[in-house]
C-alpha cells in the first residue's frame, strides 16, 4: 500500500488553497482523506500536489437559522451525526450521517468530500438532493438538481471548493438506507422530504448517480403515507447491477425503502 | 491446598502485548540492509508468457534485482510440493502438475507469481513491478467447479480433462443395496462455497543470509516453522535442513492458510543470497484475497436411504473438489481424509460409499481452511438429516435420536473409530437452551408481524488430532502427525515450555501455562511458553485441525510428567528417604512420615546444583523431553440449532438465536474455549449468509477481492451466541481433551441453511444465502 510520490500543503486561507491549486500541475483538494488516501494507496490517483483543506476552521461549522441549516463543506460526518441543531432541524440528514461506513470514517470524512466525490452509493448525495439543498462554493451557488452529473461526476470546475451546503428544513423527512452487505455504502438508500416547493424523493445506490422519483413525489404530495407508493416501482432498466443486486431486486428495494424512509418522516 | 488451575477462565497471559503493540508480528521486524520484493502478478486467469522484460523495471531509482522462474531454476530450486498423495479409484496416483514458486512459460490464475521486484524500498519495489513489462498470450480459462471437468481448457498438461484424482471411499455394493431396500430417498444437490481467509496479520516474509556461516533464516507467518523448514529443505532445496532456520514470531490468524508453504517465502529466503541483502514482503490486502489459498468449494450430489421410520440404511454422496490452479500443502487430503471419513456424522450407518473428483482450475489453489473438509461433510449429512425429517414429518431432534450412536467404541464405515461421545447429552441440552419447544408460538408471532421464522438443526462431529502417524501415513500422508514437546526447568525452578504447536491467536501461552504450573504447583508467571523458532524447539508439527491441546498439550503433560519423576529422584536423595516415600502434591516434594519437604524450586536447584545425588547414576539438570504420537484421532461433537427470522420484503435473514452446546472432553480454559467457539461459528455463519469467493467465469477476474465486495461478518450481523458444553473426557490423550478450535465453523453452515430452508419451505438453497436469493425464493412463491 504505497502511494506514488507527491508534495503535500497545508493552506492557511481559502484563496491561498486556490492559488496552489492553480500553480499545482495535477493537483488534488484532500479533506477527510477517506477516498482519495485508498484510492492513492491503490495507485488509482497519483496527484503530484495534495492541498489540505483540513486546517481550515472557515469550513467546519454547523449553523441554524429560522427555515436554513448550514453546514460548513469541512464538517466531519460525526459532527453532523451528533450535533443538537442537526438533530432538531433535520433529524433524518443526523441519522444518515450516523450511518456512514464506521467510527474512523466519520471522524475524519467530510461532508464536502463525499459530495465532490459523487460515489454512486453514498449516502449524502440523497440528502442533498431529497431536500433540494444548495451547493456553496468558492465560485457560485449550485442548486442541488444542478450538481450531481454523472457517476463520480458533478458541476465542480477544476479547482473549486466547496465550501458550504444549505439545506431548507422541512416539514417532514425520512431516510431508508438497504447497505451493501460487504462495503456497508448504500445499495439503494432513499431520501424522502416534504419541503415548503413540495415533496421530493431522492435515490443513492441503485443507479448509476443519485436520482429523483416524480412519480413516487407526486403521489406523496397528494397523500404523504407509505402506502401512496406501494405500488410505485421504478424502471429497473438504468439501475446497477452487481454482485451484491441485480438491477430488479435493486428497483424493488427503492419503493420498499422508500416505503421505510416515508414512515420513518 | 491451592486450587487447580485446570477449568479456570485465566485471563490471556499474551494479550497485554497483543493489545498494547508490544507483539513482534514479522513485518515490525527490520534488518540493517534489508530490501523490499513486490511481486509482479498476473492479470489473467490463463495465459503464456511470451517475454519478461526488466529492463524498464532496472532503471528505474531504487530497483535493485528483478527475478524470475528462470533465475529460481539456475539455482536448482525446485518446485513446491503437496503432502499427501492421494491414489484414484483405479490406482493411479494423483495427478499433480508443476508449481514453481515463480512462473515458468504460463500462469494458471489472476495473482499468480511472474517475477519479484527487489528495490531499497516497499514505494521502489512497487514502482518496479509495475514497470515490468510481461508480453502474454491470453488462453480460456474455466474457474468453475463444475465446468472443470468438461472445459476445453487444459490446465496442467499432466491433468487430462483437469482431473487431479478420481477417488473413493466406502463399500459401493453395500450401499446399492441400502438404496434398494429403503423405503425413502432423500437427495440434495449442495454447494459448498469458496471462501477466503483473511486472517487479521497479512502473511509476511523476511529473509537473510549469513554469508559467513551460510545459515539461511526466514522469518514468516507460518503455523507451522518446522513443516516450512522440512518442505524448503528436503522439497524445495533452498538449503539443507541444518542450514535453515524458520521462525513464525507473533501471527495474527492462520485459519489454516499460513499452514502452506507459499511462493513468496520461498521467493524471499532464496532471493536473500542471491540479492546479499536481507528481503522483506510484507503482503497487501488485495494480494490475500488473490494469492491466500482459499476454502470449501464443493459441488456435491448427497443421497440418503432411510426406512420408514426413519432410521438411516446408507449414504451415497458425490462430489466434486475445486483445488485452484496447483496443488496446495495439504490441498489433496481436504476433500478426502478430512472430509468423506467424516460423513457418518454421529449416526449408526451401516454403509457409506462417497466418490471425489479433484479439480483444476483457474483460480487461487484451494486447501484446508478452519474445519477443512469435516464443515463440508457436515453440512451434507446435516443438510440431508433435516430434509429426511421433513420428509418423513419427523421432529427434526428425534430422527437424530433414532440415528445416534450410543456405544463406544464405534467403527464407522468410513474408516473412524469413535472413542467416545455422548450425543443425546449435547441434543437435548441444546434444546432446552434453544426453547425448540417455545419455537411455534415465534413463529406465529413472527407471521403476525409478517416476518417469516425457521429452526435448524446441526449435530456434528469432527475429527480432530490426526493420528496416529503410522495411520495417517498409511492414507498418504508425506509426515507424521505427532507432537513434541521439552519442559525445561531453570535452577531456580521457573520454567521454559518448548512446544512444537503454534499459537497464532489460540492462547496457548495462557492454556499450556496453566496445565504446567497446575501439575508443578507453580505460579503461572513462572512459566514461559517457547514456540515457533526452529533453533529453539526440538521440532514440532505446528498447529492447524484442532490439534494443539490434543497432541501438543498432551506431549508437555508427558514430558512434564518426566520432570516431576527425576525432580522427586532427586529430592529423596537430598532428603534422604527412600523414593517411595516423596509425595508430590501442590509444588512440594514432601516425605511421608517425617516433616522433612522441599519446594520444586529447591528441588530445581538441588538438581543443578548436584551436590546431593550421584551423578553417575541421575544426570544432573532438569529437562524432559516428550515426542508423543496419539493412539486415535479425537472427536469432538455437540449440537447447535439456530433460529432465523426473514423480512420478506427485503430478503434479509436475521439470526436471531444461535445454541451451541459442545463436547470438547475437558476443558483447562473455559474462557478461551469459548472464544475459539464464538470465533468459528461467526465463521461459520459469515460462509451461510454473507462470504463467497467469486470469479468471473468469462474473464477468470476475482470479483471479491476486496472488502468492498467480499463480505466478512461483523459483530452486528451476529447475535449474541447461547454456549453451553457436555463433557466426556476423551480416552485417547491423556489429559482428556479433544479440541475446540474449528467446531463452531464446522456445525454453524447447516444450522444456519436448515432455519432458513425451514422458514422458506424450500429444499434446495445455497449459501451464501443473501437477501436477493432469499427475496427471488419468496418472489417465486408469491407468483
Ligand atoms: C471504510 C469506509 C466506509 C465508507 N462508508 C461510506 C458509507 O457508508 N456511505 C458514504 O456515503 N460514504 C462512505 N465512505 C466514504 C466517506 O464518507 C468519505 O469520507 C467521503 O466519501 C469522502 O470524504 P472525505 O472528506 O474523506 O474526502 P477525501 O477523500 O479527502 O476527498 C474525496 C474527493 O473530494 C475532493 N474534495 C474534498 N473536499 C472537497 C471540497 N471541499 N471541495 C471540492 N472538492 C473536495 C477531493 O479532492 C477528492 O477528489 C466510506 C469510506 C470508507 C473508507
Amino acid at each position: 500500500m504505497y502511494t506514488k510520490p507527491f508534495s503535500y500543503h497545508r493552506p492557511k486561507s481559502l484563496e491561498d488553497a486556490v492559488a496552489l491549486f492553480g500553480k499545482s500541475s495535477d493537483p488534488r483538494y484532500l479533506a477527510g482523506g477517506q477516498t482519495l488516501i485508498p484510492t492513492m494507496k491503490q495507485r488509482l490517483a497519483a496527484p503530484s500536489d495534495l492541498i489540505d483543506l483540513g486546517g481550515l476552521s472557515a469550513l467546519a461549522f454547523i449553523r441554524k437559522s429560522a427555515d436554513m441549516l448550514m453546514i460548513g463543506a469541512g464538517t466531519r460526518h460525526a459532527a453532523v451525526a451528533t450535533s443538537a441543531d442537526v438533530k432538531s432541524a433535520i433529524p433524518a440528514l443526523a441519522y444518515l450521517a450516523e450511518g456512514i461506513g464506521d467510527p474512523a470514517v466519520r471522524h475524519r470524512g467530510t461532508i464536502g468530500g463525499s459530495l465532490a466525490n459523487n460515489d454512486p452509493a453514498a449516502d449524502y448525495p440523497a440528502a442533498v438532493l431529497g431536500l433540494g439543498a444548495t451547493v456553496k462554493t468558492t465560485k457560485r451557488s449550485i442548486a442541488a438538481d444542478e450538481f450531481f452529473t454523472g457517476m463520480f461526476e458533478t458541476a465542480l470546475q477544476d479547482g473549486e471548493i466547496v465550501t458550504e451546503i444549505a439545506f431548507p428544513i422541512p416539514e417532514k423527512a425520512g431516510y431508508a438506507k438497504f447497505p451493501n452487505p460487504a462495503s456497508r455504502y448504500a445499495m439503494v438508500g432513499v431520501f424522502v422530504a416534504k419541503v415548503k416547493t413540495g415533496v421530493r424523493v431522492a435515490v443513492t445506490g441503485a443507479g448509476p448517480c443519485v436520482f429523483r422519483v416524480p412519480q413516487m413525489e407526486a403521489a406523496l404530495a397528494k397523500d404523504f403515507s407509505d402506502g401512496a407508493i406501494a405500488n410505485i416501482k421504478v424502471a429497473a432498466d438504468d439501475l446497477n447491477s452487481d454482485l451484491h443486486g441485480s438491477r430488479e431486486y435493486r428497483a424493488h428495494l427503492v419503493t420498499v425503502m422508500a416505503r421505510r424512509a416515508v414512515a420513518g418522516a | 491446598m491451592t486450587a487447580s488451575l485446570i477449568g479456570r477462565p485465566v485471563k490471556r497471559k499474551e494479550d497485554r502485548r497483543f493489545i498494547t503493540g508490544t507483539g513482534h508480528y514479522t513485518d515490525d521486524l527490520s534488518r540493517p540492509h534489508q530490501t523490499h520484493a513486490v511481486f509482479v502478478r498476473s492479470p489473467h486467469a490463463h495465459a503464456k508468457i511470451r517475454k519478461i522484460d526488466a529492463a524498464p523495471a532496472l532503471a528505474l531509482p531504487g530497483v535493485i534485482q528483478v527475478l524470475t522462474g528462470e533465475d529460481l531454476k539456475a539455482d536448482n530450486v525446485q518446485g513446491l510440493i503437496c503432502g499427501w498423495m492421494i491414489h484414484s479409484k483405479d490406482g493411479s496416483p494423483m495427478k499433480a502438475g508443476g508449481h514453481p514458486a515463480l512462473a515458468l512459460g504460463k500462469v494458471r490464475y489472476v495473482g499468480d507469481h511472474v517475477a519479484v521486484v527487489i528495490a531499497e524500498t516497499p514505494a521502489a519495489a512497487k514502482d518496479g513491478a509495475e514497470a515490468v513489462v510481461v508480453d502474454y498470450e491470453e488462453l480460456p480459462s474455466v474457474t468453475s467447479t463444475g465446468d472443470a471437468q468438461s472445459s476445453s481448457v487444459q490446465i496442467h498438461d499432466e491433468a487430462p480433462r483437469n482431473t487431479v484424482y478420481q477417488w473413493a471411499l466406502g463399500d459401493e455394493k453395500a450401499t446399492g443395496a441400502a438404496f434398494a431396500n429403503a423405503a425413502q430417498v432423500v437427495e440434495l444437490n449442495l454447494v459448498n462455497n469458496r471462501l477466503i481467509p483473511n486472517a487479521m496479520e497479512p502473511r509476511a516474509a523476511l529473509g537473510e543470509y549469513d554469508s559467513g556461516s551460510g545459515i539461511y533464516t526466514l522469518t514468516t507467518t507460518s503455523q507451522n516453522p518446522h513443516v516450512a523448514r522440512l518442505v524448503l529443505s528436503a522439497f524445495v532445496q533452498i538449503a539443507p535442513e541444518h542450514k535453515l532456520r524458520v521462525i513464525a514470531p507473533d501471527v495474527g490468524g492462520g485459519f489454516g492458510s499460513k499452514i502452506f508453504i507459499y511462493p513468496e517465502e520461498t521467493v524471499c529466503v532464496w532471493a536473500a543470497k542471491r540479492v546479499g541483502r536481507p528481503v522483506k514482503w510484507t503482503a497487501e490486502r488485495g494480494e490475500s484475497f488473490l494469492a491466500d489459498a482459499h476454502g470449501r468449494d464443493h459441488v456435491t450430489h448427497g443421497a440418503l436411504a432411510l426406512d420408514k421410520d426413519g432410521r438411516v440404511l446408507g449414504l451415497r454422496v458425490k462430489t466434486t473438489a475445486n483445488l485452484g490452479a496447483y496443488l496446495s500443502t495439504f490441498s489433496s487430503a481436504v476433500p478426502t481424509y478430512l472430509y468423506a471419513t467424516l460423513l457418518s456424522g454421529q449416526y449408526n450407518i451401516p454403509a457409506i460409499y462417497a466418490e471425489v473428483d479433484a479439480v483444476y482450475t483457474n483460480t487461487a489453489p484451494v486447501d484446508a481452511y478452519r474445519g477443512a473438509g469435516r464443515p463440508e461433510a457436515t453440512y451434507v449429512v446435516e443438510r440431508l438429516m433435516e430434509e429426511a425429517a421433513r420428509k418423513l414429518k419427523l421432529d427434526p431432534a428425534e430422527i437424530r435420536r433414532r440415528n445416534f450412536i450410543r456405544e463406544f467404541p464405534h467403527q464407522t464405515p468410513v474408516i473412524l473409530a469413535y472413542d467416545i461421545g455422548d450425543y443425546d447429552a449435547s441434543l437435548k441440552e441444546a434444546v432446552k437452551r434453544a426453547d425448540v419447544s417455545g419455537f411455534a408460538q415465534r413463529k406465529a408471532d413472527a407471521a403476525k408481524r409478517d416476518k417469516k421464522r425457521g429452526l435448524g438443526f446441526s449435530t456434528y462431529i469432527e475429527a480432530c488430532g490426526l493420528a496416529p502417524s503410522a495411520a495417517v501415513g498409511s492414507l498418504g500422508a508425506g509426515v507424521g502427525l505427532w507432537e513434541s514437546a521439552e519442559v525445561r526447568v531453570n535452577p531456580t525452578g521457573s520454567v521454559e515450555v518448548l512446544t512444537g504447536s503454534h499459537s497464532h491467536g489460540q492462547g496457548h501461552e495462557t492454556t499450556f501455562a496453566q496445565l504446567v504450573a497446575d501439575r508443578l504447583g507453580i505460579s503461572i508467571d513462572q512459566v514461559e511458553i517457547v514456540h515457533g523458532d526452529t533453533d529453539k524447539v526440538q521440532f514440532g508439527m505446528g498447529t492447524y485441525g484442532s490439534r494443539s491441546a490434543a497432541v501438543g498439550l498432551s506431549a508437555i503433560s508427558l514430558a512434564t510428567d518426566k520432570v516431576i519423576a527425576k525432580a522427586k529422584h532427586i529430592a529423596a536423595y537430598v532428603m534422604e528417604v527412600p523414593e517411595d516415600d516423596v509425595e508430590f502434591k501442590d509444588g512440594e516434594f514432601a516425605a511421608v512420615k517425617t516433616n522433612k519437604k522441599m519446594t520444586f524450586g529447591e528441588v530445581a536447584l538441588a538438581a543443578y546444583v548436584g551436590h546431593k545425588f550421584p551423578t553417575d547414576q541421575i544426570e544432573p539438570g532438569l529437562k524432559e523431553t516428550s515426542f508423543y504420537d496419539p493412539k486415535n484421532f479425537t472427536f469432538p461433537a455437540g449440537c447447535h440449532i439456530c433460529e432465523v427470522e426473514i423480512d420478506p420484503d427485503t430478503g434479509v435473514v436475521e439470526i436471531v438465536k444461535f445454541t451451541a452446546v459442545d463436547d470438547f472432553g475437558t476443558v483447562i480454559n473455559p474462557m478461551i474455549v469459548e472464544g475459539q467457539v464464538h470465533g468459528g461459528i461467526a465463521q461459520g455463519i459469515g460462509q451461510a449468509l454473507l462470504e463467497h469467493g467469486v470469479y468471473d467465469k468469462e474473464s477468470g477476474q476475482l470479483l471479491t477481492g476486496s472488502y468492498m465486495d467480499y463480505c466478512m461478518p461483523r459483530a452486528d450481523d451476529l447475535p449474541s451466541f447461547e454456549v453451553g458444553m457436555t463433557i466426556t473426557a476423551c480416552p485417547s490423550n491423556p489429559i482428556g481433551v479433544k479440541g475446540c478450535g474449528e467446531a463452531g465453523a464446522i456445525a454453524a453452515p447447516a444450522a444456519v441453511m436448515n432455519a432458513i430452508t425451514d422458514a422458506l419451505g424450500v429444499k434446495e438453497f445455497d449459501m451464501p444465502a443473501t437477501p436477493e436469493k432469499v427475496w427471488r425464493a419468496l418472489s417465486g412463491q408469491r407468483a
